[in-house]
């Protein structure tokens, strides 16, 4: 369902993604692991077409991004790094908004948006001003604005960054579920997190896949050791 | 292009979520109808008309629609809402457009809002309201094309305070070369048909026959193209 190949971003003169290709089946949850600045937000920002690539060419569906961006909008749902949304609104406002720019109109918007708030959590909130929630409920309302129009790709940056402990799980639970008839790709810095869900592993370093492999296999390199000892020795290089 | 009406819905009521909103169109009307009282000697004047109060309008909108359309892009670039807003099903040109009309609806209310100004005319003398609807008319095209220009500025940076401070120069240039005196400063040192031309792409040329009842189509055209003009440039800034 996405298919990235060669794909390559600079900032300037300065690389941050350079010739990453991988492809996501349905079913399949992919974790991207990889240190800060590895350039993890970037391709994700390419799949979704909010960035340009400098080369290369991502597919989602078989549409290809540089073609039509909207096609490809249409089709994925994105919770980007740190879940921005307009702080002035309420989850309700800001949820029907969503729905609507995503083709729900009138009395049409209802039932996404009640799905949305109901599989996130966030029905006792809704009527509150975004800005004024803790970390955690923002970062539930950007899972909600993702799924909302039950995409068949998902994307998602960190989702589970500043949930408490249950709420990780159940974003977790959830994922799991969604993925039967979609395809995931998300990042994270909590390896159990990848451990726990993820079908398949790309580790990414200064901007190049470094490991592609399922989470046994990445367990295999080093029988015996923690995840976290298996990562440091993959990625040591910029220490 | 039906993608336009939830982002300007969202926007339009955008500025009526926050005290911005209000703040603005308490300090438009008062800059508005203080300009006319105090420096428009209004009532002095003894005539039933206004324009000494649309003839601000130009000064007005210099510091004002760059105050109201700095936070256009640079808000959504600062805040990263502007990731959420073009990973939405929509163009860049649909973007641009529903957020320019939203806060070009905004001015045009705050615009509107003077309208007691012409009833009080109304009230006390016999003012020529063919004249009043050209001038209302004028300086909502007006206002379109500053906020083009603002709307661009905001586009080009994530500050604020940048974002304002372009668009005030910018407007500037584009107020001051057909301000009289301006004008025969340059009158004086290039020649005759140079000037005319620079003074063709002032908004005050524009402006003023709609102030005297005059719909001249090249004074639209003018004001509608320069708006044009600068919305595809908003595009192709953000597309970069
Ligand atoms: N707008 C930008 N301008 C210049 N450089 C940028 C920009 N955005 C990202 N970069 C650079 O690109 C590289 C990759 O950044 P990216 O955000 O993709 O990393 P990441 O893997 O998501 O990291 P993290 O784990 O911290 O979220 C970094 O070196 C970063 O400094
Ligand atoms: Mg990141």
């Amino acid at each position: 369902m996405i298919e990235v190949s060669n794909l390559s971003k600079s900032y300037g003169t300065k690389p941050a993604v350079s010739g990453v290709s991988f492809r996501v089946q349905q079913g399949d949850i992919l974790g991207f692991l990889g240190p800060n600045g590895a350039g993890k937000s970037t391709t994700m920002k390419m799949i979704t077409g909010f960035l340009q690539p400098s080369s290369g060419t991502a597919k989602v569906g078989g549409i290809d991004v540089a073609v039509d961006p909207v096609g490809v909008k249409r089709q994925v749902g994105y919770l980007p790094e740190s879940a921005p949304a307009y702080g002035e609104m309420t989850v309700l406002e800001f949820l029907e908004f969503i729905a609507e720019s995503r083709g729900f109109r009138g009395a049409d918007r209802k039932a996404p948006v009640e799905r949305a708030l109901r599989l996130t959590h966030l029905i006792t909130v809704q009527h509150q001003t975004i800005e004024t929630l803790s970390k955690g409920f923002k970062q539930r309302v950007g899972f909600a604005q993702a799924l909302l129009h039950d995409p068949d790709v998902l994307i998602l940056d960190e989702p589970t960054d500043g949930l408490d402990p249950n709420q990780k799980n159940e974003v977790r639970a959830l994922i799991k579920e969604l993925a039967q008839e979609k395809a995931v790709v998300l990042s994270t810095h909590i390896l159990e997190e990848v451990e726990a869900i993820c079908t398949r592993i790309i580790l990414i370093s200064e901007g190049k896949v470094v490991v592609d492999e399922t989470p046994a296999e990445f367990q295999a390199r080093q029988p015996g050791a923690r995840l976290d000892e298996i990562f440091a020795s993959l990625t040591k290089s910029d220490v | 292009m039906t993608h336009v009406i939830p982002v300007f819905k969202r926007e339009f009521l955008g500025y009526f979520r926050s005290p911005v909103a209000y703040v603005f169109l308490v300090v438009f009307l008062m800059a508005a109808v203080g300009l006319a009282f105090f420096l428009g000697r209004f009532f002095d004047a003894g005539q039933a008309t206004l324009e000494s109060f649309f003839v601000f309008h130009p000064w007005l909108f210099l510091f004002l629609i760059p105050a109201a359309g700095m936070r256009l892009w640079s808000e959504e670039k600062r805040t990263g809402t502007i990731e959420l807003l073009f990973t939405l099903p929509l163009t860049t040109l649909e973007a641009v457009v529903s957020k320019y009309l939203a806060a070009w609806a905004f001015l045009c209310v705050a615009i509107a809002l003077t309208f007691p100004m012409a009833l009080t005319v109304g009230y006390l003398g016999d003012p020529d309201w063919g004249i009043i609807l050209t001038s209302y008319m004028g300086s909502m095209l007006m206002a379109g094309s500053y906020l083009g220009v603002c709307s661009l500025m905001s586009a080009l940076t994530k500050n604020q305070v940048i974002s304002f401070v372009l668009s005030v120069i910018v407007c500037l240039i584009l107020l001051f070369l057909g301000w009289s005196v301006f004008n025969e400063l340059l009158e004086a040192y290039l020649p005759q048909f140079l000037a005319d031309v620079l003074a063709n792409f002032s908004f005050i040329t524009h402006f003023e026959p709609f102030t005297k009842g005059i719909i001249d189509p090249s004074d639209v055209v003018f004001f509608l193209s320069l708006t044009g003009f600068t919305l595809f440039l908003n595009v192709v800034a953000l597309e970069r």
